[in-house]
C-alpha cells in the first residue's frame, strides 16, 4: 500500500468520526510531505482538519493561525493550539526556526503579499509547503477565452465582487515565485479535479495546463 | 434617603474570625518555614486557607489550581459561608462542568493578603495579638504565588496538569508559567495582562483614596477602634465594578429606568436602575470583604509587570516553556482588553510555546470570564480535554 492510498484511508477513516462529507485530497497531498512527529505551522487553518489530519496521520505537534474568529474558537475547542492571526502580519512575530515545516494549504491567493508571506514561511520553518489552485488549468483558461468571465470552479466558487481570492497564480507563477525568494523546490505534485496526481515526469507546461491544484514542498536555499 | 445606607449585618469580629479561622482547610507555616517576600521581609508563620473539590489521583497529576481575582476567595464552587451565596465560579468549576472535578482534583487557595484565611492584613499579628492592619507588608502577585507553591508541596503536589484564574487570577497564571514552567502542564490565562495598564493603577488609586477618605478607616486601625471604613470600601467597589462592565453591558440591564417609581424625585436618592444597583454592589462586598485587603491587593495587581522581572523583554519570560498556554479575552473588556492578551501570545509564540488564543465576541465586559458564556466554556472545556489527552489522562468518571 503507498503512503497516498494510506492517508487517504486515514483521511475517509478519520472523516467518518467526524461526519464530515469527502476527503480533501490536497489536504492529503499536503499531509503526506510532512516528516512523522514535525513541528508544524498551519497558516490559514481554517477549522482545523488539515492540524487535525497531521495529528491524526503524522503524529505531528501542529500549531495554527487562522484569521476567522469562528474558526478559531472552533479550532481551540477542539483542542487544537491556534490562535486568531492574519498571514500578512502576524507571521513577522515568529522567531526564526521555530517550526520544521509551515504550511499554506489553498490561502496564497487570498493573501495581500504572497511574496512577504512565503518568505516568512521560508525563514520560520526549515520547510514551507503551499497548495494552491492554478489558474492556469484549462477550464480556468477556456472560460475566461470563451465566456468572456472571471472563472468559477467548485474549488473557486466566489463571484469576482465578494472573493476573497486576490492573488491568483499558474503553477508557472508559482515556480517564479520560488525563483524570486531563492526557495529550493523540493518537491511538487500537481493532480486534476478528480483527485488523480499527474505523471510525474511530465513537463512543467503540462501540470500547468492539466493541473487543477497544486502542492509544492520547498525547502531554504542555504 | 440621600446618602446610600451601606450598613451591614456582619460586625468587624466576625469578620476578623473568618480572617485567622476561616470556614476552610488550612495549612499553616511556622517560623521555620517563612514566605520570602518581594518586600524584602520574610511573613512568618503565615497560614493558607484553601477548598478542593475531587479527587487526587493515585498518580497526583490531575490537580488543576483555579487563582481567584481581586475580590474572589477559595470558595469557587461551594456555598459561600459569609454570604450564603454560590461559589464565584460554579459555572465552570463542578461535575461535568468544563473544569470537571470528577475528573480534576481542583484547589483555590485564599491568595496571601486576602481576608479569608490566608494571612493578610486583617489577620491578627502574632506580635502584638492585634490585626495587622497597615503593619502587614506590601505584597506582590509572585509572592501569592510563591505561598501557593509552598501550598501545593504541603500538599505533595509536584506539577499542576492545569492553572487557571481571570484578571487578578490570571496574573498568578502567568506568574506560575514564569516562576515555575517544570510546574505547570497546562495554563488557562483570562482576561488577563502581564503588567497592570496605567489606566487600571489609576482605577485603582481612586479606590484606595475612597477607603482611605472614610474618616472610619483611622489609619487602617479600624479594628482596634471598633469602626469599619464601609463607606469608603463601598464607593471603592461601586467605582471598580463599573469598569468590570461595558456600556453595552449596563444599557442593556438598566437603560435610564427608574427604581420602583415613575418620575424623578428631584433628589440626590436612587432614582436610576442602576444607582440603585451599584449601591447594592457596594453594600454586599463591604459584608464580606476587608478594607485593608482591599488595599493591598490592588497594590499587588499595580506592581505586576512580567517583563520588567525579564530586563523588559517579555518572551524573556516565557523561553523554551514545556506549558501548553489556552489565552482568552473578551471583545468588550476595556479593563484587560483583547491587546493585552495578544501581548501575551505574542510573547509566547516568540519564546516558541505552544499557545491557543481565542477572543469571545460578549457585550458583559470584563466580568464576561465570571459568567455564562458559552463558548467560553466550549473553549476551556475542549482546551482542558487536549492537554488531558496528552498528559494521559483517563476519562471521567461516569
Amino acid at each position: 500500500m503507498t503512503m497516498l492510498t494510506r492517508l487517504k484511508q486515514d483521511l475517509t477513516m478519520a472523516d467518518a468520526a467526524r461526519t464530515h462529507g469527502g476527503a480533501r485530497v490536497d489536504l492529503v497531498v499536503v499531509a503526506e510531505m510532512v516528516a512523522p512527529g514535525a513541528k508544524v505551522l498551519d497558516v490559514g487553518c481554517g477549522d482545523g482538519e488539515l492540524l487535525r489530519l497531521l495529528a491524526e496521520t503524522r503524529g505531528v505537534d501542529g500549531r495554527g493561525i487562522e484569521l476567522s474568529r469562528e474558526g478559531v474558537n472552533e479550532c481551540v475547542a477542539k483542542g487544537l493550539a491556534v490562535i486568531q492571526g492574519d498571514a500578512d502580519t502576524d507571521l513577522s512575530d515568529y522567531p526564526d526556526d521555530a517550526f520544521d515545516y509551515v504550511i499554506l494549504s489553498q490561502t496564497l491567493q487570498a493573501t495581500r503579499h504572497p511574496r512577504v508571506v512565503l518568505e516568512h514561511m521560508l525563514r520560520i520553518g526549515r520547510h514551507a509547503v503551499v497548495s494552491f489552485p492554478n489558474f492556469g488549468h484549462w477550464g480556468i483558461r477556456l472560460q475566461l477565452l470563451l465566456g468572456g468571465h472571471m472563472p468559477r470552479t467548485d474549488n473557486l466558487p466566489y463571484a469576482w465582487w465578494d472573493s476573497p481570492n486576490i492573488h491568483f497564480c499558474t503553477i508557472k507563477d508559482f515556480r517564479q515565485l520560488c525563483h524570486v525568494v531563492g526557495a529550493k523546490m523540493e518537491k511538487a505534485v500537481a493532480f486534476n479535479p478528480w483527485g488523480r496526481a499527474l505523471r510525474l515526469n511530465a513537463p512543467w507546461w503540462f501540470w500547468n495546463l492539466l493541473g487543477e491544484q497544486a502542492v509544492f514542498l520547498l525547502s531554504r536555499r542555504e | 434617603m440621600v446618602e446610600a445606607d451601606f450598613s451591614v449585618a456582619l460586625d468587624a469580629a466576625d469578620r476578623a474570625r473568618e480572617a485567622d479561622s476561616p470556614h476552610s482547610p488550612v495549612v499553616r507555616f511556622g517560623m521555620d518555614s517563612p514566605l520570602r517576600l518581594d518586600a524584602g521581609i520574610d511573613l512568618a508563620p503565615f497560614q493558607i486557607a484553601y477548598q478542593t473539590y475531587g479527587t487526587l489521583n493515585a498518580e497526583r497529576s490531575n490537580a488543576v489550581l483555579v487563582c481567584h481575582a481581586l475580590t474572589g476567595d477559595q470558595h469557587v464552587a461551594n456555598l459561600h459561608p459569609v454570604t450564603q451565596k454560590a461559589g464565584w465560579w460554579e459555572t465552570m468549576v463542578g461535575p461535568g462542568r468544563p473544569i470537571d472535578t470528577q475528573r480534576y482534583f481542583v484547589i483555590c487557595p485564599n491568595v496571601v493578603g486576602g481576608c479569608m484565611g490566608a494571612t493578610g492584613p486583617a489577620s491578627t499579628n502574632p506580635a502584638t495579638g492585634m490585626p495587622w492592619g497597615l503593619d502587614f507588608p506590601v505584597i506582590t502577585i509572585r509572592d501569592m504565588v510563591r505561598a501557593q507553591a509552598m501550598l501545593l508541596d504541603h500538599l505533595g503536589i509536584a506539577s499542576l496538569f492545569s492553572i487557571a484564574g481571570g484578571s487578578m487570577g490570571g496574573m498568578q497564571v502567568l506568574q506560575w508559567c514564569a516562576s515555575y514552567p517544570r510546574r505547570v502542564f497546562s495554563a488557562l490565562p483570562i482576561a488577563t495582562s502581564t503588567r497592570h495598564s496605567a489606566q487600571n493603577i489609576a482605577f485603582h488609586e481612586v479606590g484606595r483614596q475612597a477607603v482611605m477618605a472614610d474618616p472610619e478607616w483611622r489609619q487602617g486601625r479600624y479594628f482596634a477602634e471598633g469602626s469599619n471604613p464601609r463607606r469608603g470600601l463601598a464607593v471603592a467597589r461601586m467605582g471598580a465594578h463599573i469598569t468590570y462592565l461595558s456600556d453595552a453591558a449596563l444599557h442593556r440591564k438598566f437603560g435610564r429606568r427608574f427604581q420602583d417609581r415613575d418620575n424623578p424625585t428631584f433628589s440626590f436618592d436612587a432614582d436610576f436602575q442602576v444607582e440603585s444597583y451599584l449601591r447594592h454592589q457596594g453594600i454586599s462586598f463591604v459584608e464580606r470583604f476587608d478594607a485593608n485587603s482591599y488595599l493591598y491587593l490592588t497594590r499587588a495587581m499595580d506592581y505586576f509587570d512580567l517583563a520588567a522581572d525579564c530586563g523588559g523583554v517579555l518572551a524573556q519570560a516565557f523561553k523554551d516553556t514545556p506549558t501548553r498556554f489556552c489565552v482568552i479575552s473578551f471583545t468588550s473588556d476595556w479593563l484587560f482588553p483583547t491587546s493585552d492578551s495578544r501581548a501575551i501570545v505574542h510573547a509566547l509564540n516568540a519564546g516558541g510555546a505552544r499557545v491557543s488564543f481565542a477572543e469571545i465576541v460578549t457585550d458583559k465586559g470584563h466580568d464576561a470570564f465570571l459568567l455564562e458564556e458559552p463558548e467560553l466554556f466550549a473553549i476551556v472545556r475542549g482546551f482542558l480535554e487536549g492537554a488531558a489527552k496528552a498528559r494521559g489522562l483517563s476519562p471521567a468518571r461516569a
